[in-house]
């Protein structure tokens, strides 16, 4: 760790007067170590790139407040910690003023618009479904299925192991099938008694 | 935009910067300028006998100390938590200054009552004391957050209030120069209602004026 911290601070000295691939250099070196910190305050793989992503952003601002005579480690843990706690407020302020309208989708005569909408419709269907999903498992099928992530990305980011992913993520499967076998047989019995 | 190509961006924009100066030592400048500008303001107008006379009562010279003790830690704080990976505890620095500047304007108050203007002139001086306190810390506090944006705080909430209660402690100080009668409750609620205005006024600017990053 020590070692390692020697190494940043003479990188960010050499990235202060200007050369490039010190910097660079000390930005992918330290990409790991805040994501890790950031994982302290969120899971979720959006929110824990964007804070990853602000924190490269603001090392970028206050560079110049850095001093090489003090340890690295503690300065870049600050920035992180402070950057990841303005995202969950922003975050939580959001949601505590926004809420989505789902009746806010007007179909059209035109078949192609229909089709685009009820893709928005069906997209925002599986979202509620994988609501209803235990965290574990809805992590899985969002990283693996939505996003597309391969399973070393998937447990890079979620913490979970390959093995746990795989499993978590057959069980949601199964279990939004179940859910949509469900909400489908309920449609059905509503038209039928109309 | 994916962390690599934001990394070759910020890359990219990469240009030599001039590194801060110790916390210690901006805190130094700019308490060492305002010192300066008393010294002078005060030789050039009411001189020293006003404050030497008040200051040989113990109580008086624990107030002015509170004062001074406050606004030395409160500015030396807000300079250390401007810059990132300080110790959240030099927060906690005035507060011993603060104190005993509460507790001997205090006791002032209980030993002078209300007023000693009686319920004629129940305000009577204070109200020069609250327009002294503000209309000297409007100068001090432009002078300070010119100093601290220089670090574009990443938290400025408590940058703010630190280096407020800084600019309001030299305020009070200074006023002790010019003050030739004992604080009184009506006196000392006018000095921190003064002290509340210039802190929230500066906690409701922070954001612009301190360029937070």
């Amino acid at each position: 760790m020590d070692g390692q911290d020697d190494t940043w601070r003479s990188l960010m000295q050499a990235a202060q007067s200007g050369e490039r691939a010190s910097y660079e250099r000390l930005l992918h070196e330290i990409t790991p170590f805040v994501r890790n910190v950031a994982r302290r305050h969120c899971r979720h793989p959006h929110d824990l790139e964007e804070m990853v992503q602000e924190t490269l952003l603001t090392v970028h601002r206050v560079r110049h407040t850095y001093d090489p005579a003090r340890p690295f480690s503690p300065w870049l843990t600050a920035i992180t910690q402070r950057r990841a706690i303005d995202i969950l407020r922003r975050r939580k302020r959001v949601s505590s003023h926004e809420s989505a309208d789902m009746r806010s989708i007007e179909t059209f005569a035109a078949a192609a618009a229909n089709q685009e909408l009820e893709t928005v419709r069906c997209a925002e269907e599986v979202r509620t479904l994988l609501q209803q999903l235990p965290p574990r498992q809805r992590e899985a099928v969002e990283a693996l299925k939505l996003r597309e992530m391969s399973l070393a990305e998937a447990s890079a980011a979620s913490g979970q192991s390959v093995g746990a992913l795989k499993v978590n993520a057959h069980r949601a499967l199964k279990a939004l099938r179940a859910l949509m076998q469900g909400r489908e047989k309920q449609a059905r019995g509503r038209m039928d008694g109309n | 935009m994916e962390t690599e190509q934001l990394i070759e961006s910020l890359g990219a924009q990469l240009t030599p910067v001039r590194r801060l100066a110790p916390p210690s030592l901006r805190a130094a400048s700019w308490l060492g300028a305002a010192a300066l500008l008393g010294v002078l303001a005060v030789s050039l107008t009411v001189g020293l006998h006003i404050f030497s006379s008040r200051v040989a009562l113990p109580r008086v010279a624990c107030q002015c100390a509170g004062e001074g003790v406050t606004a030395v830690s409160a500015v030396l704080a807000a300079l250390m938590r401007s810059v990132p990976g300080r110790s959240p505890r030099w927060a906690l620095l005035p507060l011993p200054g603060c104190i005993l500047w509460l507790a001997s304007s205090g006791l002032g108050c209980l030993a002078n009552g209300w007023s000693l203007h009686g319920p004629a002139g129940f305000i009577g001086e204070s109200s020069h004391c609250f327009a002294f306190i503000l209309g000297v810390s409007v100068p001090l506090a432009a002078a300070l957050f010119f100093v601290l944006r220089r670090a574009r705080p990443i938290d400025p909430l408590p940058v703010a209030t630190l280096g407020m209660l800084g600019v309001a402690a030299t305020a009070a100080f200074a006023l002790e120069f010019f003050h030739p009668f004992d604080v009184t409750v009506i006196d000392l609620a006018l000095h921190l209602a003064a002290v509340g205005v210039v802190m929230a006024l500066g906690i409701g600017l922070r954001r612009r004026a301190l360029a937070a990053a």
